[in-house]
């Protein structure tokens, strides 16, 4: 009997795997606390936030955490020299200011005085200069090394002054600085993996580490002293409910304070009186994009008007409206829609399978023995989409667009592989014609290592084997600018180039629905999401729920 | 005895390594890493990095290599460390989840024999009866139900309509202020409906199991024997018929043993309960080998145990098998 229902489970363990595995650059940042508003009425302090999230944090040190549980809990212990703000411009965070030297090959920070680690010691350059160090220590088992190998020279020229020194100007280097700043005096000479830190943190953030149940909670305690003032909600507890329809059933019970609903969940099952009086939902646009990727290498793909007649033949919007109940936003290219690098006027793809065909037919692909299956040289046109178990929104797009381009011609049949092997036999080795699958939207806009031609060796990111020498140009180009309105053009040019030649099909951006309920206040959407100020959400005196 | 205990303790060994053996190779050909999981399709992530992982774990040396070094440590009860970002010790992550397990399994193991004996019992002495069919009926829905279903049924009725119970986790968030016997109470309530629910499914295994055993038991020539007697029917069934009746049910106590620790994964995530299948899947998603590893070896070891501590129960209990 528990078998039967142990795939159920096994699926919905995967989407939670996926979603780690692929959106570990979004929380890092959405995490972290916000600025101060002046103008915010009203903070009352008090109260408990309780979130909540499929999985476990897997540890307290940010760099060596790869899943988004980890990170989001990390948010709100550490803090970076620089983040994101609301309109996702970087601003200084442990940093007051910076200048960029040398024509950008230099960069310095001055930091902030009179920051102080949870612990009490004071914090100093010297615990930005020890971080640094550890990510470039080969030992140190992180995935975020790179732009730190990068740096050829860093030091601390005094007690609030850091500085690094690059090869060539590295436009991406800025935001790597908002890596979490680890404490030195807890650390140092200390095997940073078996570091007690990774389960009991100490930070310079808002909130003060508490206690971790494994697998239940992770407790945080707001932070008297944080530097941008003291946080407005004076617990925040973390709470690991694997089922999602456990948590919504906890939702609606009030046990908990916040969620991620399904588009299912944000149209159907929470339109009524009571939700609308106790809960606030809120919708917009996540940092992902979902896509049609092909294996370029493939000779069926090698013709830039099959792709194109691809694109043309898939109704976007019927994707978005079927497996997204409509919450979403049709994408054009690799970056997300209103942000400073987006392009809105690239070549798009309107939903037409006239012109599909017309595309076809030019390239050589028509029906020539009347099955219904176009042809050319006798092959009939047919393909595979791989997509990875666990991911129902995958596997219902592959199922549509398998019925739309069977409309034009094409046969198309659909494989879901279990994600591991998915990666491992299929993606690395090359071993796929097409693949439905997703990117997180980074908020530096640097995507060479997807886009590059050089990048296209196995296990490396450029796995549909996309080649266009003016593209390389521009990703290097692009990284070596600091001013965002050059970088802005080289960006514009590349996401033309993307469009015209459609090396993947780009399909949606899918909404963010969380739901948080309605006694919190000061809530305020922007471009980033709604984290970014967290410290400044408040419950009104005679609303608060859990007074000590 | 003694010389059968000895023998039966010596042969779990090679059966032991032979089940660390298969383990371990199964696992490591399963497709994936540690190292590629942490950081596969990640952008920010190179193929450096990985090679670093991987070193960092030891996955670059070939297998048998790898296997020795780990059946080394293991032959002194060194379990490593887990190959998760926390680098724990695998001992301390296993035992932190185990008492968890234990107890709401136990609990519900004991619901279960509290109700399967009685409604066993009642539905051979009426077999055929309305009250055997209703009991019949009871039970196959019990195994047919889908737990995972029956748990949300309940946790919406008495969790988000009614608000009697918690919906799920173990405790409640202010648990640490409160009394000793708020505690306990806590605890109470947050099992409730776990054990519930598990022991539901469980019912009709052991019910079947306890009437087939006595319908043979009461067919025998001793019991007629009893009757020809005049013996009072309590007598016969609960001292000659059900002592007989109950010896299999030592073997299907002694087989539950691994179940008591194992866990399910299912149950445990439908009621947020931070267990050993929990712990078990996400390791194996995670592809943590030293996890694994030890869950299996722990697991295999108290298989073996219980399969022998049940057979040794029975050679007490029953007089012809300790006469062999």
């Amino acid at each position: 009997m528990k078998h039967a229902y142990a795939r159920a489970q096994a699926i919905s363990q995967i989407v939670l795997a996926c979603l780690l595995l692929l959106l570990p650059g979004i929380t890092a940042f959405a995490g972290a606390a916000g600025q101060v508003a002046e103008d915010s009425a009203d903070p009352a302090h008090g109260d408990a936030f309780i979130d909540s999230s499929i999985g476990d944090a897997s540890t307290l040190i940010p760099i060596l955490a790869s899943d988004s549980a980890s990170h989001s809990v990390a948010g709100l212990i550490y803090n970076g020299l620089v983040k994101y703000d609301k309109d996702l411009n970087l601003i200084g965070d442990l940093a007051e200011s910076w200048e960029i030297l040398d024509k950008g090959l230099t960069i310095r920070f001055h930091l902030r005085k009179n920051v102080f680690w949870h612990d009490g010691q004071p914090f100093t350059s010297r615990d930005v200069l020890f971080t640094y160090r550890i990510m470039c220590d080969p030992k140190t088992p992180t995935a975020y090394a790179d732009p730190f190998l990068q740096v050829k020279d860093a030091r601390a020229l005094d007690d609030f002054t850091f500085q690094v020194h690059y090869e060539k100007p590295f436009a991406p280097a800025l935001e790597s600085w908002g890596l979490s700043v680890l404490p030195e005096h807890l650390l140092k000479g200390k095997d940073i993996v078996k570091s007690p830190l990774s389960r009991h943190p100490v930070g310079t953030g808002p909130y003060i580490f508490q206690s971790w149940e494994s697998g239940a909670k992770i407790t945080l305690q707001a932070n008297p002293r944080y530097f941008e003032g003291r946080p407005c909600i004076d617990r925040y507890v973390y709470r690991v409910i694997p089922d999602s329809a456990t948590m919504f059933l906890e939702l609606k019970s009030g046990t908990i304070d916040r969620m991620g609903l399904t588009p299912m969940q944000y149209t159907r099952q929470t339109d009524t009186p009571y939700f609308r009086q106790y809960f606030k939902k809120y919708c917009y646009l996540s940092f992902s994009y979902t896509y049609l990727g092909y294996n370029l290498k493939n000779p069926l793909f090698k013709d830039s008007r099959v792709r194109q007649a691809i694109s043309c033949a898939i109704d976007k919007q019927e994707l978005i409206d079927v497996v997204h109940m409509g919450l979403g936003q049709i994408a054009t290219g690799p970056y997300k829609p209103g942000t400073w690098v987006y392009n809105p006027e690239v070549k798009k793809y309107p939903f037409n399978h006239h012109q599909a065909r017309e595309l076809l037919s030019k390239a050589g692909w028509e029906d020539h023995d009347g099955d219904g299956v176009i042809d050319r040289d006798g092959t009939p046109f047919q393909f595979t989409i791989l997509t990875n178990i666990g991911n129902n929104e995958r596997a219902k797009c592959a199922e549509i667009i398998q019925y739309r381009l069977a409309q034009v011609g094409i046969r198309v049949k659909i494989r879901i592989i279990e994600w591991a092997s998915f990666i491992n036999q299929f993606i690395n080795q090359r071993r796929f014609e097409a693949v439905i699958l997703g990117w997180t939207i980074p908020q530096d806009p640097d995507l060479y290592d997807i886009w590059y031609s050089g990048k296209t060796k196995p296990e490396e990111l450029n796995f549909i084997s996309y080649s266009n020498a003016e593209v390389d140009g521009l990703l290097i180009k692009a990284r070596n600018t600091f001013d965002q309105n050059e970088r802005r053009k080289y960006y514009f040019r590349i996401q033309e180039i993307l469009a015209e030649e459609q090396p993947c099909t780009f399909l949606y951006v899918p909404d963010a629905l969380p739901v948080i309920s309605s006694r919190f206040h000061g809530i305020e959407p922007a471009p980033i999401g709604i984290d970014y100020n967290f410290i400044k959400w408040y419950v009104p005196k005679r609303e608060q729920k859990y007074v000590p | 005895m003694l010389h059968y205990l000895f023998k039966r303790i010596m042969a779990m060994i090679p059966m032991l390594i032979g089940i660390t053996m298969i383990s371990f190779a199964i696992i490591h050909i399963a497709p994936g890493s540690p190292a590629d999981l942490l950081i596969q399709m990640n952008p920010k992530a190179s193929p450096d990095a990985k090679a670093r992982l991987r070193a960092y774990y030891g996955l670059d040396k070939p297998l048998p290599v790898q296997y020795y070094y780990w059946l080394k440590r293991i032959a002194v009860l060194d379990f490593g460390f887990s190959f998760s970002p926390d680098g724990r010790k695998v001992a301390d992550k296993i035992f932190e989840r185990m008492p968890v397990t234990v107890t709401l399994n136990v609990l519900s193991l004991l619901l279960i024999m509290a109700v399967a004996l009685p409604l066993g019992i009642l539905s051979s002495m009426y077999q055929h009866s309305f009250l055997d069919k209703c009991s019949t009926v009871f039970v196959f829905l019990g195994f047919a139900w889908p737990s995972f279903w029956l748990a949300l049924l309940l946790m919406m009725l008495f969790g988000v309509k009614l608000g009697w119970l918690p919906i799920s986790g173990l405790t409640s968030l202010n648990h640490d202020t409160l009394s000793l016997l708020g505690m306990a109470a806590d605890y109470a309530r947050h099992l409730l409906l776990p054990v519930l629910v598990s022991a539901f499914g469980g019912l009709a295994g052991m019910s079947r199991y306890v009437r087939s055993s006595m319908l043979e038991v009461i067919r025998q020539d001793y019991i007629i024997t009893a009757r020809a007697k005049g013996l009072e029917e309590r007598s016969i069934i609960y001292r000659h018929a059900l002592r007989n009746a109950l010896l299999p049910i030592i073997t299907l106590l002694g087989l539950s043993v691994p179940g008591l620790i194992g866990g399910s994964v299912i149950f445990e995530t439908i009621f947020s309960i931070p267990g050993m299948g929990q712990l078990f899947w996400a390791s194996a998603m995670s592809r943590d080998y030293p996890l694994i590893m030890g869950m299996l070896v722990i697991g295999s070891g108290l298989t073996l145990m219980g399969n022998l501590i049940a057979d040794l129960s029975y050679a007490l209990a029953d007089p012809r098998i300790r006469v062999k």
